[in-house]
């Protein structure tokens, strides 16, 4: 990361207080906040005792899991308010409930019409508790999929913005199929008519984030990450140590140009420099650039060819030899 | 995803189908032991406490299909290490590890077949290969065999047994849950019955894509299922798990699989299920079962 020496005192400062304003919450509502507070203690202790990069150090790719998750950085409601205009909001999967951490509506994206779908982790402290830091139950999926509909009813193109660690792990998730909403989104998004541009802006967290990520195009910003499971986690089954996670990282090779280079996504995303807290509204402007740019390509092809292009993308996907 | 149970705590537990030089084998729920030869004449299943213990995918094509049947697909698909994966052991050291264990290039085997005539493509995850986690190659054999169904026109049957994706090829075995969707579609498009049997444990994103997209899913009694681990959720939650949380039975009874059989019923099961469903006649009606034998019973049993 490139914060400059005389912001670090500042940062650290905002840093712990944000970690004590967690502590204190999961403390009160009894709820387990530990996804939201690790990541945070280990930026505190990082800041700590890391020499600062110079501006322009390449980074690595903890270092970049970091920043793809800091508390500064915009969430997807931030660059909708800034592409978007005419956003409507639709609630609920008619079902069962109405998930936070996964929302969407119709909406125009730089004046083009489109059905957005975004996983939103909340900005404070109360949001984030309330979108579950950007994990989704099943309904949050089944919403998914119920506004797909809507798109290919109304011949919209899907734009999805992908930043969550994950779909919830809890009882209730487990008892009300979360592993069938995941499969049945893809599925969903598979058989989508329309064309469906998907952008990682933070963390793509395994299942939790492909459900929502089976795109003609697939596009991912500098400095998030998209993987099959959170460097903790691998590092807690491979090495039995959640803190090998910076080793996990490495090996499991999550940053952007690790995904270009493995033909998982289609383009990089450029943000400023120092990460895309420091000018969200560059970051913005590259972001809505990118995806208009796709969505106005597929804009060229019919229904047949939008979903051919998907399968074949998908289909081809994998690394093996044969005798 | 959910590998961390299987990583850290594989049961000590004896793979059936492996070479058995013992008379006996104890089984892992009721601890009796039972000689091999009634554990084999009975499938696998405990005759003590009805617990089905995991089988070798070689086993699971002989429980299932008639007998000399089955013709191999899977097999020309290798491995590689496209990450170049290390951690406390390389991945291409694992992988030759799991190969001499398994004797196969990775955690699947498929081909054809047929169940009391009734011809099917079968794929069968191999839980003794890295706990079955699938990366490009599980993907790869499972896409191809379900294309292959709906090429020649038969039923697809899938058997699922997996920790879920695997580690060591990052973001594309996470992939592989979208191709195998995509070729799936094949046999929606020709209206060819998919059905799908979840066996002991069933988890992480195996369990999030094609193992749950099937027309009909089946489930062993007592298997595992889910999308995260139990041990993740508790961590999440820090509250203990209710009673069976995430077994067969529980999912039945939340109305996530269509029924929960027993491995001894499972070929007329598919035969009745199989002949409706593509309106053709299996070559010996399902045999009268024991009442033990009965879906309705096995849901019933202890797991
Ligand atoms: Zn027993």
């Amino acid at each position: 990361m490139t914060t400059p020496p005389t912001d670090l005192k500042a940062t650290l400062l905002k840093l712990e207080a944000r970690v004590h304003d967690l502590e204190v919450t999961a403390r009160e509502t009894g709820q387990n906040l530990d996804a939201a507070i690790h990541p945070l203690r280990a930026e505190v202790e990082r800041l700590r005792t890391a020499p600062v990069p110079a501006a322009n150090a390449p980074m690595t790719r903890w270092e970049r899991v970091q920043l793809a998750r800091a508390p500064g950085r915009p969430t997807a409601h931030d660059y909708t308010e800034r592409l978007v205009t005419d956003f409507t909001e639709l609630h609920g999967d008619r079902n069962f409930a109405d998930d936070h951490a996964l929302i969407g509506g119709p909406g125009r994206w730089q004046g083009r019409p489109v059905m957005l779908l975004m996983q939103q982790k909340g900005r404070d402290t109360k949001s984030r508790v309330r979108r579950r830091f950007g994990m989704s139950n099943p309904e949050g999926y089944r919403k998914a999929m119920r506004l797909m509909d809507l798109a290919d009813k109304f011949g919209l193109p899907v734009v999805c913005l992908i930043d969550t660690p994950g779909a919830y792990p809890g009882i209730e998730a487990e008892e009300r199929g979360q592993a069938w909403a995941i499969a049945e989104s893809i599925q969903r998004m598979v058989r989508l008519r329309v064309p469906a541009v998907c952008a990682v802006i933070g963390e793509g967290g395994s299942g939790g984030a492909l459900a929502i990520g089976v795109g003609n195009r697939v596009l991912i910003q500098e400095n998030a990450w998209y993987s099959v499971i959170s460097p903790e986690s691998c590092a807690a089954i491979l090495w039995r140590d959640s803190a090998q996670a910076p080793k996990a990282a490495e090996a499991l090779k999550l940053t952007a140009p690790d995904l270009l280079e493995l033909g998982i996504v289609e383009e990089v995303i450029p943000e400023p420099v120092g990460g895309a807290h420091l000018d969200l509204d560059a970051a913005a402007a590259a972001l809505g650039e990118a995806v208009g740019r796709h969505l106005d390509e597929l804009g060229k092809l019919n229904e047949q060819e939008l979903k051919a292009q998907r399968a074949a993308r998908f289909r081809a996907l994998g690394a093996f030899t044969e005798s | 995803m959910a590998l961390d149970r299987f990583f850290r705590r594989r049961r000590p537990q004896q793979q059936a189908g492996s070479d058995m030089p013992d008379l006996w084998t104890q089984c892992p729920a009721c601890k009796e032991s039972v000689y091999n030869r009634d554990l084999e004449a009975n499938l696998w299943v405990c005759p003590k406490c009805n617990h089905h213990i995991r089988l070798e995918a070689g086993r699971r094509v002989e429980v299932l299909l008639d007998e000399g049947s089955f013709v191999q697909l899977s097999g020309r698909v290798h491995p590689t290490d496209p990450l170049n994966f290390q951690d406390t052991e390389a991945y291409s050291d694992r992988l030759v590890r799991a190969q001499k264990k398994t004797g196969r290039p990775d955690a699947i085997l498929t081909g054809t077949g047929s169940i009391l005539g009734l011809p099917v493509t079968l794929a069968v995850m191999d839980f003794a290969f890295s706990g079955g986690s699938m990366g490009s190659v599980v993907g790869e054999e499972i896409s191809r065999a379900a294309e292959h169904a709906a090429q020649i026109g038969t039923p697809f049957v899938l058997v699922a047994a997996s920790g879920g994706a695997r580690m060591q090829e990052s973001a594309l075995s996470l992939m592989q849950m979208a191709k195998t969707t995509v070729a799936l579609e094949g046999l929606t498009a020709r209206g060819l019955p998919y059905v799908s049997i979840l066996t002991d444990p069933t988890t992480g994103g195996v369990t999030a894509s094609f193992a749950t997209i099937a027309d009909v899913i089946m489930a062993e009694p007592g298997a595992l299922i889910g999308f995260a681990g139990p041990r993740v959720i508790q961590q999440t939650i820090r509250q203990s798990l209710p009673e069976g949380f995430q077994r067969a039975e529980f999912l039945l009874e939340h109305g996530m699989i269509d029924d929960v059989v027993d491995r001894r019923n499972h070929r007329n099961f598919l035969a009745g299920l199989l002949g409706v469903l593509t309106r053709r006649a299996p070559d010996a009606l399902p045999t009268q079962q024991s009442p033990e034998q009965s879906s309705e019973q096995s849901a019933e049993a202890p797991a």
